[in-house]
């Protein structure tokens, strides 16, 4: 009777009543990401008595963090963020079970932990994972609470749910690399994810109780500056759906950085660039005055500021080292190389001074 | 006819407004996308989808009457 007592105020909801009680404690929810829309997400979940609830993050509770993530406290903060909300919801409903995947949502293990739950909720904070959990819930046929925020601005939908679009149906392909930034670089208001997040809760718990007006094939906006919010109708395209089926078999060599254009940064040692001395292209981003000069590896002098503006003089089909006094200007550099298509591109690591250090010792 | 274009997220920082009326001929969706980056460059460098009347359309859909534009962004943040 603990639980009837626990439940009361939304059983005597003629909606709910004990039949749908049941429904929530029998059901499996998966939430990825336990960051600023997870928290009030598990905490909605937790509380309304879902009875088998997943965590997967591999971040850490940072100070930063506190401000919007209100499962956590000063007393976590270093602590694994799937681990510690755990800990909390434990307190908050001790009845029901918390599975905590203190790790990265990979093509490896999202399939087979997709499976053990009924729904996924995406509460991540990046391209990549987020067409990640959408393809593997194309491929393991389950429904996607799908919520992402910017700024003052926040997004809510249903997706993969009772034959309706899905997150590809929405936008087919990733945005270009860098040009939608993060809540780290441009902040976000602690609210904001508090009012989305509660959304997609509400969402979970419509889906489980089988109740209408699911966002099934909406896409809500919602504005916390203006309190506006508009809805749109997201049409089903089939052939992005099949297209992810196609990726069924090889789910687990789906490269999703490489497909948001977050390619990897090659990083070389002295050593290495001059066994190519010969072969490659070498730029040195530097500003003209900056010493020691490499003049050994005759490279062409761009700062990292006209790079841009000179690239057009360089050999994309040709191997091209950079770098620069310590090997953070070259990163960028590369960056920048890898966006105007070279392909065979890589840095000095610790730049100039490594490079000059190693001729020393060559010397001797 | 007569269009409302409203922008979300990014596109309203890139275009520095949230709304606007435009007096503009039938035109297809892509038609307007370029005319509306030709008076925006910064909007050309963003990925957006574009409902008419809270319908999310593709690219060669013709607005022929007067319509409610929303120009919608993809957002990352979590």
């Amino acid at each position: 009777m603990a639980s009837n007592n626990r439940y009361n105020r939304q059983i005597i909801l003629p909606e709910i009543g004990e039949s749908g009680q049941q429904k929530l404690n029998a059901s499996k929810v998966l939430v990825i990401g336990a960051g600023g829309l997870g928290c009030p997400v598990l905490q909605y979940l937790a509380a309304a008595g879902i009875g088998t609830i997943g965590i997967i993050d591999f971040d850490l509770v940072d100070t930063s963090n506190l401000h919007r993530q209100i499962l956590y406290g000063d007393s976590v903060v270093g602590k694994n963020k799937a681990l510690a909300a755990k800990s909390r919801l434990e307190d908050l409903n001790p009845i029901i079970n918390i599975n905590a995947y203190p790790e990265k949502l990979t093509t490896e293990n999202a399939i087979s932990l997709f499976s053990q739950y009924d729904i996924i909720v995406d509460g991540s904070d990046n391209f990549s994972t987020r067409y990640l959990v959408n393809d593997a819930c194309v491929i393991t046929g389950k429904p996607l609470v799908y919520g992402a925020i910017f700024k003052y601005e926040g997004q809510v939908s249903v997706f993969n749910y009772k034959n309706g679009p899905t997150y590809r149906c929405l936008f087919p392909e990733p945005p270009k690399s860098g040009s939608v930034p993060s809540c780290a670089e441009i902040g976000v208001l602690g609210v904001l994810p508090g009012v989305i997040g509660s959304m997609q809760a509400n969402e979970v718990l419509k889906i489980v109780l089988n109740l209408d007006h699911v966002l099934n094939g909406k896409l809500l906006m919602y504005d916390c500056l203006t309190t506006q919010s508009s809805t749109f109708s997201i049409p089903r395209v089939a052939s992005e759906i099949s297209k992810v089926l196609t990726l069924a078999q090889d789910f687990e060599t789906v490269d999703y950085n490489l497909f948001c254009g977050i390619q990897k940064i090659k990083e070389i040692s002295p050593e290495t660039a001059f066994q190519v001395v010969n072969e490659a292209q070498f730029i040195d981003v530097r500003e003209v005055h900056e010493q020691p000069k490499i003049n050994s590896l005759k490279p062409v002098c761009i700062s990292l500021d006209d790079l841009q503006k000179q690239i057009n003089n360089l050999d994309k089909e040709k191997e091209t080292i950079v770098f620069c006094q310590s090997g953070i200007r070259s990163k960028k550099a590369v960056e920048i190389l890898q966006n105007h298509g070279f392909n065979n591109v890589s840095h000095i690591k610790k730049g100039a001074l490594a490079i000059a250090e190693y001729q020393t010792l060559k010397e001797v | 006819m007569q269009l409302t274009i409203k922008y979300f997220g990014m596109l309203a920082e890139a275009t520095s407004i949230t709304e606007e009326q435009l007096q503009i001929d039938n035109c297809s969706v892509s038609e307007l996308v370029e005319k509306l980056i030709h008076q925006y460059p910064a909007l050309d460098k963003k990925d957006f989808k574009v409902a008419v009347n809270q319908q999310l359309v593709n690219h060669n859909y013709i607005i022929n009457n007067k319509a409610e534009i929303a120009l919608l962004p993809p957002f990352a943040g979590g």
